[in-house]
């Protein structure tokens, strides 16, 4: 059996090309899946040191730990509830700007797509600095809504973008076969338009909701440690405790993402990315 | 045939689009019972004047009324008519029993009467059970049907259909045009179609309406333009023409007009270039001067012939412009 997994041998049988690819795609998987198999590895670790390649203990202890601190729980809950509210209020605000870039020509159409771009151009740190000045004036610093607000600049241009290409989609036959029928203009919207763009408006969804759960540099900056969702209190993990805590914490801060993006695989892929950054 | 009742009437229409572009001064009277058909060529305004009709473009002056009444300020959805694009007319989300009773729904008829219409409205378009299945399982054709009685569903005084077929299959279009052609005759509803294809005018239609750069070239039964074309335009635009210069006007005739005789009695000359059989009938060029005459002639007479021939031609039907 081992002596198929002689490299000569190898190399032979599945040729000159294949082995270089199998190389490659090997590489590939333990620099990708390396440190995400470490980190499950740690999390179930009761001691490691670190020259070892396998922890010394393995337990529960540090889920314990992790699960046992109420600062850490209660975390858990300002980052769903930061999320939620994020993702409530950039539907309300960006999908009827989504549709009016997709359904209207005036001017200004492009360069007001392009500006959701820049907030994501910029470096974020000075634009949180810049904006941390407004947000003194305004009393906003380290509230729940400075928070919100600043979640909600970076998921506005997947929020804008991919709506706005999934209500292209929809033909305006298809819109006006609704009015012919006798529907008026608001419950052609319900009824037809927002129906069929819903698809791309989910993915949206899920990326602001997944972005504003791992969102740490401007909760941090201007929650001034009054909001501490889960990545805020994840720099002081990694700062005060052993790995492990951190790896139980990444793997707590994982879930979400996996469930929603196993929810929505189907809807979810290089097309649907695509599709909302065509500007037309 | 003087006392047909006026279903629909377009009275001194203007739409003009930013560009230029558009439909001036179109005055058009539409029969109860009748299909009309407006014909031209891409970008001739026949789609603008339906989508008026239909609501989904404002126009610029003038007056549209059905029944005598104006519906001009009426937006789509409290209009009469109803309309069937050229595709995606269907919302894909909802099944085919969802789509048919859209338009029902909305205006609060109890289930049982839905049922029942969806019913008799499947039967009538040849679709009966397909009430489960979604738009995307159906064929181009089978969708069109679908479109067509969710629009018959809603009794419209008017129905309006825009190029309905123009994106199926050259077969499958025959085979609407036929099916078409039997329920409005069963509804005797009024009609009015909008194609670029004359072929589907002429088998379609009462009344054909040739339109060209946003105007009427003329108004009138399909043998009535077919046979006294108005106008240079129609003549080449509706089925086949030879045109020729005669003393600085052209003269038009149609290949089947086009007899070929012996050279002492002919209105023209010419040699035999082209000989065509086309099952029944022998398709005959003859170069005459400049020109090259399309014959559509019998094959015994096509059997005499041979390339090179000298003949003579005489016009059984001519027009000049």
């Amino acid at each position: 059996m081992f002596k198929y997994l002689n490299p000569r041998r190898f190399y032979h049988a599945v040729g000159k090309k294949h082995f270089w690819e199998f190389i490659v795609l090997a590489l590939f998987l333990l620099f990708f899946y390396g440190p995400l198999l470490n980190m499950f590895m740690l999390a179930f670790a009761d001691t490691y040191e670190v020259p070892a390649v396998l922890p010394q203990e393995w337990g529960f202890k540090w889920w314990g730990f992790v699960l046992g601190q109420k600062s850490l729980r209660s975390s858990i809950f300002q980052s769903y509830l930061v999320a939620a509210i994020t993702t409530v209020c950039s539907m309300v605000l960006c999908i009827p700007a989504a549709y009016a870039i997709a359904r209207f020509k005036f001017p200004g159409r492009k360069l007001f797509m392009l500006s959701f771009l820049l907030t994501n151009a910029f470096p974020k740190l000075g634009i949180y600095t810049s904006i941390a000045i407004l947000f003194y004036r305004y009393n906003l610093m380290g509230t729940l809504v400075g928070v919100v607000i600043i979640h909600m600049i970076n998921s506005m241009m997947f929020m804008v973008w991919l709506p706005a290409s999934a209500f292209r989609s929809v033909h305006r036959q298809q819109e006006e076969a609704a009015r012919d029928v006798g529907a008026g203009p608001i419950r052609t919207f319900f009824k037809v338009t927002l129906p069929m763009a819903t698809p791309g408006i989910a993915v949206a969804t899920l990326y602001t909701f997944l972005g504003s759960m791992e969102e740490a540099q401007g909760t941090m900056l201007v929650g001034l440690a009054r909001i501490k969702t889960m990545p805020v209190e994840m720099y002081g993990i990694i700062l005060d405790y052993p790995g492990q805590a951190g790896a139980v914490f990444s793997i707590l801060l994982l879930i979400p993402s996996v469930v929603l993006i196993f929810a929505m695989r189907k809807y979810i892929g290089p097309e649907a990315i695509a599709g909302g950054f065509k500007m037309k | 045939m003087s006392e047909r009742n006026v279903k629909l009437e377009i009275r001194d229409m203007t739409k003009k689009y930013d560009n230029g572009d558009g439909v001036e001064h179109i005055n058009l009277k539409i029969y109860e019972g009748e299909i009309v058909t407006l014909l031209g060529p891409s970008g001739c305004g026949k789609s603008t004047i339906l989508r008026t009709l239909g609501g989904f473009l404002d126009t610029t002056s003038g007056d549209i009324l059905i029944d005598g009444k104006s519906i001009i300020a009426l937006p789509p959805e409290k209009r009469p008519t109803a309309m069937v694009f050229q595709s995606y007319n269907l919302w894909p989300h909802m099944t085919v029993y969802e789509n048919l009773a859209f338009g029902l729904k909305l205006r609060k008829r109890p289930k049982a009467e839905i049922d029942a219409s969806i019913q008799e409205h499947l039967a009538l378009v040849s679709m009966t059970g397909t009430e489960k299945k979604y738009p995307g399982q159906l064929s181009g054709g089978q969708q069109q049907r679908i479109a067509i009685a969710r629009s018959l569903m809603l009794k419209p005084a008017v129905l309006l259909l825009d190029e309905p077929f123009s994106a199926l299959d050259a077969k499958i279009r025959q085979q609407m045009r036929e099916e078409l052609k039997r329920i409005q005759s069963e509804l005797k509803i009024t009609v009015v179609f909008v194609t670029h294809d004359q072929e589907e005018a002429m088998a379609l239609s009462h009344r054909i309406v040739v339109m060209n750069k946003g105007v009427f070239e003329q108004v009138g039964s399909p043998t009535e333009i077919y046979d006294d074309p108005a106008s240079k335009y129609v003549a080449s635009f509706i089925g086949e023409m030879n045109f020729m210069d005669r003393d600085g006007k052209t003269l038009a005739v149609r290949p089947e007009d086009a007899a070929i005789v012996p050279e002492g009695e002919a209105d023209a000359k010419g040699t035999v270039r082209m000989i065509m059989v086309l099952g029944h009938y022998v398709e005959v060029h003859v170069q005459c001067g400049e020109a090259v005459v399309k014959c559509f002639v019998d094959r015994e007479v096509s059997d005499r012939l041979a390339l090179g021939d000298r003949v003579g031609l005489k016009f059984e039907k001519c027009h000049m412009f």
